[in-house]
């Protein structure tokens, strides 16, 4: 079964066709970061519109990698929330539009699901029960996927996603856009020490997370340090600031995945290609005996092969979705039940 | 077999014509819903018709102005539909409709749609054989600027549009005329009685050509608080952005 699958949640146009739920025939991103440098971080309207703009030539390119035309697809997939909402529904008009060109099925995904169904792509079955960690500019949340298939939020930001923090403190040491790479980057030659930041919630408030704080304290940590006369060493606050934010990250995953007496790790989002969370989350699953699942960077981003994977395995379970589907950009995942990679596939 | 698409403005409409004219349309007049009601009207038209979408020879789509998330569901919708059955398009802009459909004045016609923010696209036209004919390129400003061109100009002028309406009070302080409801709303009828002669001209795009006219930069405002709420978070406090140099 052929499943076209669609991304246009946030800044990434995204289009794949994937096989069986499994196997990637084409997995094609249209990167809009060129059109949200100038402003540091990504603008509702501007993505939209990009997303307008690419999306077609996106789908095109998709079919051609994958040697494949739209009659030979199956069905469509197509992340409808959550997300920005004129980002979604580029994407979801697109997707009725050839459901309804070539009469096929048409499903809606939610964009989480997504990104934990994209560890299937490189593993087939999903291991039951998971714990996921999704960090990327748009998210910062901890899923469960219980042995029953049913998703739930343990945990989410109260306030910055993880990469919209690393952007606005690499805006803030003028780094550039994308921050989290850049950060990453700077963060190899400086000192993970040399500066005490907080680490917001690590001890409080179950398995949400907050980052607004960290930053009030690099930005006063820097001005203190100007207005002292001394030097900023941009490298040490990068580290530190890092080393802040990854040892929540790690520490709350684990503890989820104690408290529901898991095995498996996942972690997703743009955010899991920082290499110092990758570290970090290896030694801790290693020390506690528990296997850590890191998709490569292609289908850890926002990509439409994760979107196509989930919609398969609603395909296959019988699920469709009316041509009536909104998109929601606070689409809900708490309740949601993945249905389990069907056996033919695996 | 033509298929239209108009989702511009508060209204939407979706309308199947044929060599004879036309055979089905749907419309609705709930606002912000467009993205689910194109496609089950496509669908409904085209069991209204009786025809298999197969059957299709074109999509027209009209383009704006208007209000963006409206031009970008009818765009997105009628670019795939076209390029999955490879069919060639018609965009056509929203203020064109408008007057189309008031040709049938004796007055000079200017399309007044509501831009949202205080202010308003338009267009002057003349009525013409068949039709009408633009003079003007498509504008975006505040109604008072509009109102004072109406003003230096002594034409005898219809407004019509929901723009008009929306900015009655400034735009009738001319000596213009404003047309009343019924007019008001670009619709897919117009769209297809005005694509059709381009169809057989073969004035044409290829779907991914189709470019919406928004006449309005983007906002540079950058979504933090959108996107921290969207994900799981209630929208941070900038504290970042305050302090930034
Ligand atoms: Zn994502």
């Amino acid at each position: 079964m052929l499943t076209l699958g669609i991304e246009t949640s946030c800044d990434e146009t995204a289009v794949a066709i994937v096989a069986d739920g499994v196997t990637v025939r084409s997995n094609v991103i249209g990167s809009q970061i060129e059109r949200h440098r100038p402003y540091g971080g990504v603008v509702p309207e501007v993505a939209a519109r990009a997303h307008l703009e690419l999306l077609v030539p996106t789908i095109d390119r998709a079919l051609v990698e994958a040697g494949a035309t739209y009659d030979d697809l199956d069905a469509v997939a197509v992340a409808s929330g959550p997300g920005l909402v004129g980002a979604l529904l580029v994407g979801v008009s697109a997707a009725k539009g050839i459901a309804l060109a070539h009469d096929r099925d048409l499903i809606g995904v939610n964009h989480l699901e997504g990104h934990v169904c994209a560890a299937q792509l490189e593993l087939g079955r999903l291991p039951r029960p998971l714990v996921a960690l999704v960090v990327s500019g748009g998210h910062t949340a901890l899923l469960l996927l219980d042995a029953q298939g049913r998703m739930r939020e343990l945990g989410a930001t109260i306030d910055d996603a993880a990469g919209e923090a690393y952007d606005k403190i690499a805006r803030f040491l003028g780094l550039g856009y994308p921050g989290g790479p850049e950060i990453d980057r700077l963060s190899l030659s400086g000192d993970a020490e040399a500066i005490a930041f907080p680490r917001a919630m690590l001890d409080e408030g179950g398995f949400d997370f907050s980052l607004s704080g960290l930053k009030t304290a690099v930005v006063r940590e820097l001005r203190r340090r100007e207005a002292a006369g001394r030097e900023v060493p941009v490298a040490d606050v990068a580290a530190s600031f890092q080393e802040a934010i990854v040892d929540v990250q790690v520490a709350k995953t684990l503890a989820a995945a104690e408290a529901h007496d898991v095995g498996d790790v996942l972690v997703v989002g743009g955010v899991a290609a920082n290499s110092r969370l990758r570290e970090r989350m290896r030694q801790a699953c290693e020390a506690t005996d528990r296997r850590l699942l890191l998709p490569s960077p292609a289908l850890c981003t926002d990509n439409g092969a994760m979107i196509a994977a989930a919609g398969a395995n609603r395909l296959a379970d019988g699920q469709r979705s009316e041509l009536g589907l909104s998109a929601d950009a606070g689409l809900a995942l708490d309740g949601l039940v993945l249905p389990d990679l069907p056996e033919a596939w695996r | 077999m033509l298929l239209g698409l108009e989702t511009t403005t508060r209204h939407a409409s979706v309308a199947i014509a044929g060599d004879t004219g036309l055979l089905a349309s749907a419309r609705t007049g709930r606002h912000g819903r467009h993205g689910e009601f194109v496609a089950p009207a496509i669908d409904f038209c085209r069991r209204e018709a009786g025809i298999d979408l197969d059957a299709l020879t074109g999509v027209a789509v009209s383009l704006g102005p208007g209000l963006f998330t409206g031009m970008r569901v009818g765009i997105a919708t009628a670019q795939a539909l076209a390029h999955a059955r490879g069919l060639p398009v018609v965009g056509l802009a929203s203020l064109d409709l408008v007057a189309f459909a008031a040709r049938h004045t004796r007055r000079s016609i200017c399309a007044v749609i509501d831009a949202r923010r205080g202010e308003v696209a338009w267009a002057r036209y003349q009525p013409a054989p068949g039709g009408v004919q633009r003079r003007t390129e498509l504008a975006l400003g505040p109604p008072e600027r509009l109102a004072g061109e109406l003003e230096a100009d002594r034409e005898e002028v219809l407004c019509v549009g929901d723009g008009a309406l929306a900015h009655r009070e400034v735009l009738s302080a001319t000596r213009a005329a404003i047309a009343d409801e019924a007019a008001a709303y670009p619709s897919a009828e117009s769209l297809l009685a005005l694509a059709r002669p381009r169809f057989a001209r073969h004035e044409t795009q290829r779907p991914e050509e189709l470019a919406p006219i928004y006449l309005r930069r983007p906002d540079a405002k950058i979504g933090w608080q959108e996107r921290g709420a969207l994900h799981g978070g209630h929208g941070g406090a900038p504290a970042v952005q305050e302090g930034a140099p």
